[in-house]
């Protein structure tokens, strides 16, 4: 009998495969536009049915949610199509390197252990220090948490300063000199 | 805040196109994604999700209300200085969390010098708060910077 898993991953495979494929087709930005967050929801799914559901909840916010407002916004200040512009001039040579990349990346491949292995490497060095340490200094159970804030708060804290430099960022380069003051 | 109110029952069309679906589901959500943000806010220790996730899930039913009202009205509910001093705050909050390790002869960011592992929780909720402020102002100031720009 074959696990309802791999009948789940082959389904999100293929949605994945047709929404990427129809993505790179499509030359209304709009439509790209909604097609990503469709991608970005079932790269969500793909994460929940992976057991990583921290993950899956700051994909389907982020990627399905906020980036495609903010890509929807940049659309309704810019132009909902393509230029035909120096479209057609460097094809050839983009689809070689996609291609090149493409085929490295299925060369490594080969050299991932298998899915929840437990010989992964991942799995066989600080982890257990981790699941251990969790219950034994924070005394609750989302390992993930005490990661993020705790055994790697330095990360954290650089990601939030760059969270914060992208506001800034953003708000320099949009922001109208007359309403800076509002 | 009268005005806001006055100014928010005029309003019932985007462009002048009446939009009531995108409305009732608007107003049925919000609350419910607001609440779940809280809860993905301080929960956070035992179920999936974090500041990050929090304040991502906090500023979309702000940037929903955004879309079928008016950016402009949000802005002056929510000003962006407000968002701006919020964004700094958030990183203050997580830094000055760590910086507390360093007064009490302790290493940057260990939080065990509060009270052994309750002062591990106390720094945790604290970092993710300062995450999740930093997040949540920093999302709203990037659509707001969209949204607010005038087409030239």
């Amino acid at each position: 009998m074959i696990e309802i898993v791999y009948v789940v991953d082959s389904l999100l495979l293929l949605f994945l495969l047709v929404s990427a494929l129809a993505i790179a087709r499509s030359a209304d930005l709009l439509v790209v536009t909604i097609l990503l967050s469709i991608f970005s929801l079932l790269m969500a799914a793909a994460y929940l049915v992976m057991d990583a559901p921290d993950v899956a909840i700051t994909e389907a916010a982020v990627g399905a949610g906020i980036s495609t407002i903010v890509l929807l916004a940049a659309i309704s200040l810019t132009g909902r199509y393509e230029s035909k512009r120096g479209q057609n001039s460097s094809n050839a040579l983009s689809f070689l390197i996609v291609l090149l990349m493409g085929a490295g990346l299925f060369y490594a491949i080969q050299d991932l252990p298998e899915f929840g292995s437990n010989d992964a490497p991942v799995h066989n060095q600080i982890v257990a220090y981790y699941i251990e340490g969790t219950r034994k200094f924070m005394g609750f159970t989302n390992v993930v948490t005490a990661i993020l804030a705790s055994f790697r708060g330095y990360d954290t804290l650089g990601e939030t300063a760059v969270v914060l430099v992208a506001a800034v960022s953003v708000m320099l380069l949009l922001w109208d000199k007359d309403e800076r003051d509002t | 805040m009268k005005e806001i109110h006055k100014k928010i029952n005029t309003i019932s069309t985007i462009h002048g196109i009446e939009r009531p679906i995108l409305r009732v589901v608007s107003t049925l959500l919000i609350p419910f994604v607001t609440l779940y943000a809280v809860y993905v806010q301080l929960n956070g220790e035992y179920s999936p999700g974090g500041g990050f996730q929090a304040g991502v899930i906090l500023a979309a039913p702000i940037i929903l209300f955004a879309l079928f009202l008016d950016a402009e009205i949000m802005t002056s509910v929510i000003p962006m200085s407000f968002l701006r001093s919020m964004a700094a705050t958030g990183v203050l909050t997580y830094s000055s969390t760590g910086l507390a390790g360093i007064f009490c002869g302790r290493n940057f960011l260990d939080y065990s010098v509060f009270a052994g592992s309750f002062g591990q929780k106390l720094g945790i909720f604290l970092v993710e708060l300062g995450v999740g402020m930093t997040v949540f102002s920093a999302m709203l100031i990037i659509y707001f910077s969209f949204a607010l720009r005038r087409k030239k």
